[in-house]
């Protein structure tokens, strides 16, 4: 598993192709999905609480959406009052050279990092050191890929694609003192040694945001292994780096959104941290001496500004939807191509890389509703994915505005003209009856090679009369049984 | 901290009831409005039945006769538009969705035999012509439409007798009827109403078996992987039969069972019902 081709040179049917017949990765991703859908479901044994309260998250977070440019505004101000600069990014690239000039504003040469998506999404490490600023995960998930020179397959648990042996040998390979051992304790305190010892070195400690509070200006980020606290505390500097989505209006919001959040993504009641930086530090008091907030767009302003697209900005990262998707634990994370993979992933990111890059991620799905079933903020996952299914096969009209990067990515004659028979076939009750008639008279002629469905099945045989016809039939049995009693009566 | 932020972490003097989802009591069902019991319904058959499997229509007319409703199969009724829907072709899906609706003119309940097609019905047809001049057609019309086994059991009260010899049973439920229709409690109960059938649960029961429509072309190895563990999970409980009120799922793992040579097929709940009913066994 650990030879794997970049993610790059593959198609997403060739990425497909190639973790569907990984067993071992099947088997690991099977069951590390099924120990955290028992622990979410553990947790939420009161299935009315637990809709009342989807439906409070669901309603905070369209709250903040629908005042979305106005909260932004309360937040800067706030946080500029609170002592914390703050900086726009429009996108990646901006994100990361802000990141870069605060970094050289300190002179600073190592940065040490509590776990963040979106510095995945803009591809900050690679950018860093390229500039000479060396970048160090310190959420154990992110070292061990780090180290292994990968990426992260899950939103919440990035390495969890790697087993025990995996993470042993790396170790062994590359932490001083550390012998091969399978035992996780072990393992994880020569980690933890590590890391200790560069968090001390490290100039500037960045982090992701969970929430970020515009009443009161401050920011917050729950983990439960502590390089967050400590990223964001030992440091002289702290970047926090965060989509705009991320805010909400009240500190009261934030307790259901907590609740929401931790259970459903590994079933904890509360995490182990939850950390709220809402200044500096003051005088007589630990922690850092500057903390920057840099705010990315990256295309999300592009969905905002449709009603039912915009739903998609609601999530809070939770990953209960790849959690419980029968795609997503079948394949893991890398085959989708992308930084967030699963459900969430398939409806944000054609609007991050635009639908010609990822036009396959929402037809890749069954529409089972899994997702929008578990989905703690109600987002209606299924329908977002046929929405953008329906973005991808459409032209734009003149004069409409797009809604997403890359209308029609999908478009083909051929499909189109396709569905257009179906539907006049489908819409033409008279014609529907005889394609019917002669599929059943001709049952003989079905093919018994369908393209793909035959690899795992056989072909389905149309019935020797139609439903339409036994109706018919019965119906005509049913009046000479009548018509004969009448008959017998008189 | 707000109440309900206290309550969902279950630390609350009472403690909370647990989930019986794998319960077959039917829950009555807080989405819908169920009517008295009618004269006459629709029934609609969906085109897979219409075509691979028409035979659970039948049964399914029968025993909705039986039980003194009127039934009309409208001769006009083709297919509910799902495959056109799901694939992002909308208004080639309209076209065939108002020709369903124009089949089913009047105030009857519609009985459908799939709770695919079903949630296509109720959920989709509203949104599909929001801000279209068909709009409230579509409304009222979704408010009629139920799926089979909700409306045996929430409608008619159905109680089935039993007549057929001791053997188990694996239930499949379509991922539409769970989660768009809410009616996978019905489906247990009738199953569970017959007195000699024992329900068996498989693994991963709550999991989709890979059709999902297109996706089962577009992606086959997906798919072809999902109906292998369905397969697996539903012939590890060695089940006598294996029952699903939806054709479409059965038409997929049917023919995954054929493929890997397995003696059991997938039957429509509609037949086994009229079958455990009646003692009238087809081949
Ligand atoms: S879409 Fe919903 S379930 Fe998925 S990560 Fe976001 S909040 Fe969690």
């Amino acid at each position: 598993m650990s030879e794997r081709i970049p993610l790059h040179n593959l198609s997403f049917k060739e990425r497909v192709d190639r973790d569907l017949n990984d067993p071992a990765l099947r088997h690991n991703f099977r069951e590390a999905m099924d120990f955290l859908m028992d622990k979410r479901k553990g947790r939420f044994t009161d299935d009315h609480q637990l809709q009342l309260l989807r439906d409070r998250g669901s309603s905070i977070r369209k709250r903040a959406l629908s005042k979305l440019p106005d909260l932004l505004e309360q937040l800067e101000s706030k946080l500029r009052e609170n002592g914390i600069r703050v900086h726009w990014a429009e996108t990646p690239e901006e994100a990361n050279s802000i990141v870069l000039d605060i970094a050289r504003h300190h002179g600073a040469k190592t940065m040490i990092k509590g776990k963040s998506m979106v510095s995945e999404e803009t591809e900050l490490n690679e950018f860093l050191e390229h500039n000479g600023v060396e970048a160090i995960e310190a959420d154990m998930g992110e070292f061990i890929l780090q180290l292994a020179e990968d990426k992260p397959s899950h939103i919440v648990m990035p390495a969890i694609h790697k087993t025990k042996e995996d993470i042993a040998r790396l170790f062994e390979q590359n932490l001083d003192d550390c012998e091969y051992t399978e035992d996780v304790d072990t393992l994880i305190q020569s980690a933890r040694k590590e890391l200790r010892r560069r968090f001390h070195a490290a100039d500037i400690g960045l982090t992701g945001v969970n929430f970020m509070v515009a009443e009161t200006g401050s920011l917050v980020l729950v983990e439960n292994e502590g390089n967050g606290r400590m990223a964001t505390t030992v440091p002289k500097v702290h970047i926090a780096m965060t989509g705009i989505e991320k805010v909400i209006e009240r500190l009261d919001d934030l307790p259901p959104l907590l609740t929401l959040l931790t259970n459903s993504a590994t079933g904890q009641p509360v995490t182990t941290y939850v950390n709220m930086i809402s200044s500096p530090r003051k005088q007589d008091e630990d922690g850092p001496e500057e903390v920057h907030l840099v705010l990315l767009d990256n295309g999300r302003t592009i969905p905002y500004a449709d009603e039912e697209m915009r739903q998609t900005l609601q999530c809070i990262r939770c990953a209960a939807c790849m959690n419980h998707c029968p795609v997503y634990t079948r394949l893991g994370g890398h085959a989708y191509g992308t930084t967030y993979p699963g459900p969430i992933g398939s409806i944000l990111s054609p609007h991050l890389l635009g639908l010609e890059e990822t036009k396959d991620l929402p037809s890749a799905s069954s529409l089972c509703g899994a997702c929008g079933e578990v989905c703690p903020v109600r987002i209606p996952i299924p329908d977002l994915l046929r929405r953008l299914r329906h973005e991808g096969v459409r032209k734009l009209k003149k004069d409409e505005a797009p809604v997403i990067r890359g209308h029609g990515a999908k478009y083909t004659h051929t499909e189109k003209a396709a569905w257009l028979s179906w539907s006049k076939l489908y819409s033409s009750p008279a014609m529907y009856r005889t394609f019917a008639l002669s599929a059943t008279l001709l049952r003989g002629l079905t093919p018994s090679k369908m393209k793909g469905w035959t690899d795992y099945r056989t072909s389905p045989k149309p019935a020797k009369k139609s439903l339409h016809s036994l109706v018919k039939q019965y119906r005509k049995q049913q009046d000479q049984y009548s018509e004969k009693q009448a008959g017998d009566k008189g | 901290m707000s109440e309900l932020f206290v309550n969902a972490m279950g630390d609350t003097g009472n403690p909370p009831e647990p989930v019986t989802s794998e319960s077959s009591k039917p829950r009555s069902n807080p989405d819908r409005n169920y009517p008295d019991r009618p004269d006459t319904v629709y029934l609609y058959g969906t085109c897979l039945v219409d075509l691979l499997q028409p035979q659970a229509g039948l049964d399914a007319l029968k025993l909705l006769e039986r039980e003194g409703i009127n039934v009309v199969f409208a001769e006009q009724q083709t297919c509910c538009g799902q495959p056109a829907y799901t694939s992002g072709y909308d208004d080639e899906a309209r076209e065939v969705a108002l020709m369903q609706m124009q089949a089913m003119p009047e105030d009857w309940p519609v009985i459908v035999l799939s709770g695919s097609c079903g949630g296509m019905m109720h959920h989709h047809y509203p949104k599909m012509f929001t801000g279209l001049p068909e709009q409230q057609q579509a409304q009222a019309f979704a408010e009629r439409v139920f799926e089979f086994t909700e409306f045996l059991v929430h409608v008619l009260g159905y109680q089935p007798e039993d007549q057929g010899e001791p053997e188990t049973v694996a239930v499949h439920t379509s991922c539409a009827a769970r989660r768009e229709m809410n009616v996978h409690h019905t489906g247990w109960a009738l199953v569970d109403a017959l007195r000699n059938v024992k329900r068996v649960v498989h693994d991963h029961e709550f999991e989709c078996c890979g059709f999902g429509g297109s996706f089962c072309v577009r992606y086959p190895d997906i798919s072809g992987a999902m109906v292998n563990d369905k397969v697996t999970a539903i012939t590890d409980t060695r089940a006598d039969r294996l029952i699903s009120a939806d054709y479409g799922c059965l038409m997929n793992i049917n023919g995954a069972l054929e493929f890997q040579q397995h003696k059991i097929r997938g039957e429509h709940l509609a037949s086994y019902l009229w079958e455990r009913t009646t003692g009238e066994k087809h081949v």
